[in-house]
């Protein structure tokens, strides 16, 4: 799959005009693959980036890949996949229609995450529209920048409420040689405590989960480097790994199948298993909980762990309203202002992340 | 932009009884001759005395003396070790130095999640050394390392001769306390990986103290890796050094560190401390392979053939630690080497695609030529950082001058092959027009709205790293009217 080519700047750049002009709202769209996540929007009209796509610029000696923010993930994996490479930060291709823009807007990470950095490290620049329907470009193609803040990280995270991402310039790393996923059946509190005993010593980790009872490792590396790294953590190999952590990546694992509330639990990794009823899966060395929950959200945000750590109400099937933590007073200040410094009509995705910008 | 206050509005006697009701005596400094040593950082062709320096030792008085400094439209300038190479912490004539060397205590290690809680005057060498023993080390390693403080890192996202394969500083810290203007104590990031809203943490990162001050650093903690391994190479050319570095990479390696010296670095590094470097090499490649044994001694293989295919004249593999700390001897002390054999110095950082490496040192050769200045290179090759080294003697009228408009005609090189005017020291007040180059009137006056959404009144660190328009359409000019002198506010010497 080679992505169209398609170069829609100037349209968006009027459509984001016009409704400055009459005074619209605008909701950014691109595969609609996370449209699940967030607080609901209301907005008089749809930015659509979806048909804006296309491999910009793609040298594999640089390690950057360039691409307008429609481009689906996949294409970009497809692209890199033939010179060895990948997106460190393994995110979900959602069946093809996640897209680099929505990927970024969210920074949604895979399992490689907490061994490798999330969307956000590798984001090295990118031109957006603000809320002015102003076309900018921060950053750039190069491994290291520091003129003028960091506004292309910023972007990411962002949920599209500072502005529509055009494109971006992306690090890419080289695939590792070889790969191997190790199994030991075991109880949650050993597994976090072994977890935490490897990840002080240097080795090629590149995925780590635990499920009812299982838990699982994946090396990478050079085929030397995971073969002696496997002495020291043991257990079975796993067969069907590569569809294992896909299931993971993909949110298609079984856990994740059932309906009520999916919280996204970010937490210090040594934290204690919560005690909150529901089904767990543990990712990221302990520092990701999935928990799907009946609990009601206040009860759960009341957990003195939580209060220290950051929940998400990731998937649900009622109203979306508190999807985000809330946020100290200061803070969510800063976060008005910078709204406002971007976008000082308030145009795009109002209230998708918080209430109040 | 915003020289808010004026000489008359500020009344210093006032002024020091108000800072003496937060800090004691000795940590408020205004007579000249104990402001003379803040009267620049690690730029000293940039100098300015402050109104007065203030020494805090808790982020409590960080906040009471924001507060008050807001409250009376004080210019604030922080400053770490001061040893930042673009005039970030140059002091404000009518401001507040805000010196946070005080401020030096790491305050938690944990080992389990790796993490170290410090304050924001803690020198970067002291973390890894405090760590050492846990077989772990922070790994962003600028070679001002033994100096410059982690607030200041943080201030220029600062990289290091690692960065290469651990990242820069915003890929290694979790968390940060800044103060804002208004005096507010406020968190960014977290205990865990990921949180929700805006990625002001990264904003902050490289910010150069604009927007808030940092009073609490949370740095990740790495593994030291199992075993490393240090490969010298040599070159007759150049521009064949700069395709090995280009073919290592590309091959899937990506080493801990890859360095290069050009021939004049090469030469006054091994005059100052024997290395045993080839001399008569046009170039050298210093790189070092890290992981398990397996891992590192399969990478040393692949990396030696490379380098053969890419026309190397000699290759050393450093056969103990000892060779491998001799090998780096040189490149860590090329800075002071160059030190020796010119009077001056103006140290350069503008980052192009590695791609165009062999390229832009060939026409930095012309220039050098057309200039009349020598240039040394001593850079972070791998991530295609450079750091031209331009030679010149202050006494000599007309020098510094020459040295530099050679310095901008590089960065506006770097512009244009697709590369950035600094990889690592950051804008301060040295970069303002090259910013003019990089940046379109929108993108700056987005800068600047980001800059009035932390500071409003413009008082942390006023007129750096975010040139206003004004100057831009002045420097604009200037390309006419040659032979001007660049920032005749500036003091010279
Ligand atoms: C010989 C030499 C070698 C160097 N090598 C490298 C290198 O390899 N890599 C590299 O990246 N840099 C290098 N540098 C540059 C410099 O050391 C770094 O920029 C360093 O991070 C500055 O730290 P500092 O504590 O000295 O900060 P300062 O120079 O004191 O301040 C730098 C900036 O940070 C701001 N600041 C300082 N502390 C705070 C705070 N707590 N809160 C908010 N703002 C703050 C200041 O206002 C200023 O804008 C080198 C410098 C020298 C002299």
């Amino acid at each position: 799959m080679h992505p169209t080519h398609n170069n829609l700047s100037e349209q968006l750049q009027n459509e984001v005009q016009q409704a400055i002009a009459t005074h619209q709202t605008l909701t950014i769209k691109a595969g609609g693959s996370k449209d699940f996540y967030g607080r609901d929007v209301v907005a008089d009209k749809i930015l659509n980036v979806a048909e804006h796509q296309g491999i910009i610029s793609y040298e594999p000696t640089e390690l950057v890949i360039k691409a307008r923010a429609g481009t689906p993930i996949k294409a970009i994996q497809q692209a890199l996949v033939e010179h060895k490479q990948m997106l460190a930060f393994e995110p979900p291709g959602y069946n093809g229609k996640a897209t680099l823009g929505g990927t970024l807007a969210s920074n949604f990470s895979g399992p490689r995450r907490a061994y490798s950095g999330a969307a956000r490290d590798y984001v090295l620049g990118s031109s957006i529209i603000n809320g002015k329907a102003e076309r900018l470009s921060f950053g750039g193609e190069v491994m290291k920048n520091v003129a003028g803040y960091d506004a292309s990280r910023l972007m990411t995270g962002a949920l599209g409420t500072l502005g529509a991402l055009l494109d971006a310039s992306i690090k890419v790393v080289p695939m590792p040689e070889a790969e191997l996923t190790l199994t030991h059946e075991t109880t949650i509190d050993t597994a976090l405590l072994k977890l935490h005993q490897w990840s002080q010593l240097p080795l090629p980790i590149s995925a780590s989960c635990f499920y009812q009872g299982r838990l699982y490792i994946r090396l990478s590396g050079t085929e030397n480097g995971i073969n002696s790294a496997r002495q020291t953590i043991g257990g079975e190999l796993l067969n069907s790994a590569a569809n294992f952590w896909q299931s993971i990546t993909e949110q298609t694992h079984p856990f994740f199948q059932h309906k009520p509330a999916l919280w996204r639990l970010s937490l210090a990794s040594n934290t204690p298993v919560l005690d909150i009823e529901g089904d767990t899966l543990y990712e990221w060395g302990g520092a990701l909980r999935w928990l799907k929950s009946d609990v009601p959200l206040q009860r759960i945000r009341a957990n003195s762990y939580l209060k220290k750590g950051h929940s998400t109400l990731f998937r649900s099937t009622g109203i979306r309203d508190q999807i985000f933590q809330p946020m100290p007073a200061p803070l969510l200040k800063l976060h008005q202002r910078l709204k406002q410094a971007f976008d000082p009509q308030g145009i795009f995705n109002i209230g998708r992340m918080y209430p109040d910008f | 932009m915003s020289q808010m206050a004026t000489k008359s509005s500020i009344n210093l006697p006032q002024l020091l009884k108000q800072l003496l009701t937060i800090l004691p005596t000795d940590a408020v400094l205004y007579q000249e001759e104990d402001l003379r040593p803040y009267e620049c950082d690690g730029l000293a062709a940039y100098r300015q005395l402050p109104l007065i320096v203030a020494l805090p030792d808790s982020s409590e008085q960080v906040q009471s003396i924001l507060r008050l400094c807001n409250k009376i439209s004080l210019p604030v300038v922080a400053r770490g070790a001061g040893t930042g190479l673009s005039g970030g912490a140059l002091p404000h004539e009518q401001g507040l130095l805000l010196c946070l060397s005080k401020l030096n205590s790491i305050l938690s290690i944990d080992k389990e999640l790796r993490i170290a809680r410090v304050q924001p005057g803690v020198c970067n060498l002291a973390i890894s050394q405090a760590i050492e023993h846990l077989g772990l080390f922070y790994a962003p390693d600028p070679s001002s390392q033994i100096a410059c403080t982690i607030g200041g890192n943080v201030a220029e996202n600062s990289g290091g001769v690692h960065c290469l394969k651990y990242g820069l500083t915003v890929h290694n810290i979790q968390q940060i306390t800044i103060v804002s203007i208004d005096g507010e104590l406020i968190t960014l990031g977290g205990t865990g990986l990921d949180c929700p809203g805006y990625d002001l943490l990264a904003l902050m990162t490289g910010s150069e103290g604009m927007l808030g001050v940092i009073v609490e650093v949370s740095v990740k903690l790495s593994p030291r890796p199992e075993c490393t391994q240090t490969l010298l190479a040599a070159f007759d050319d150049i521009g064949k050094a700069g395709d090995a570095v280009a073919s290592i990479i590309s091959a899937g390696i990506i080493p801990a560190g890859l360095e290069m010296m050009d021939k004049l670095a090469i030469q006054a590094a091994e005059d100052f401390v024997h290395a045993g470097y080839p001399i008569d090499a046009a170039a050298i490649l210093l790189c070092e392979l890290d992981g398990s044994l397996a891992e590192v001694a399969s990478h040393t293989d692949a990396v030696y053939e490379l380098l053969t295919i890419s026309g190397v004249t000699e290759v050393r593999i450093a056969k103990d630690k000892q060779q491998s700390i001799t090998f780096w001897k040189g490149r860590k002390a090329a800075f002071p080497a160059v030190g020796r054999i010119s009077p001056d110095y103006y140290c350069m950082d503008g980052t192009i695609p590695r791609k165009s490496l062999a390229q832009v040192l060939q026409t930095m050769a012309e220039m050098s030529q057309q200039y009349e200045l020598a240039i040394a290179n001593v850079f972070h090759a791998g991530d295609g950082n450079l750091h031209p080294l331009i030679l010149y003697d202050a006494n000599i009228p007309g020098e510094l001058q020459r040295a530099e408009k050679l310095g901008a005609a590089i960065l506006q090189l770097c512009i244009k092959v697709g590369g950035t005017i600094t990889g690592e020291h950051g804008v301060g007040m040295e970069k303002l027009d090259q910013m003019c180059v990089q940046f379109t009137a929108i993108e700056l006056t987005q800068f600047h709205a980001i800059k009035a959404a932390f500071d409003p009144k413009s008082l942390l660190n006023p007129g750096k790293a975010i040139p206003t328009l004004h100057r831009c359409a002045e420097f604009g000019a200037m390309h006419v009217h040659h032979g001007k002198l660049r920032h005749p506010e500036l003091e010279r010497f």
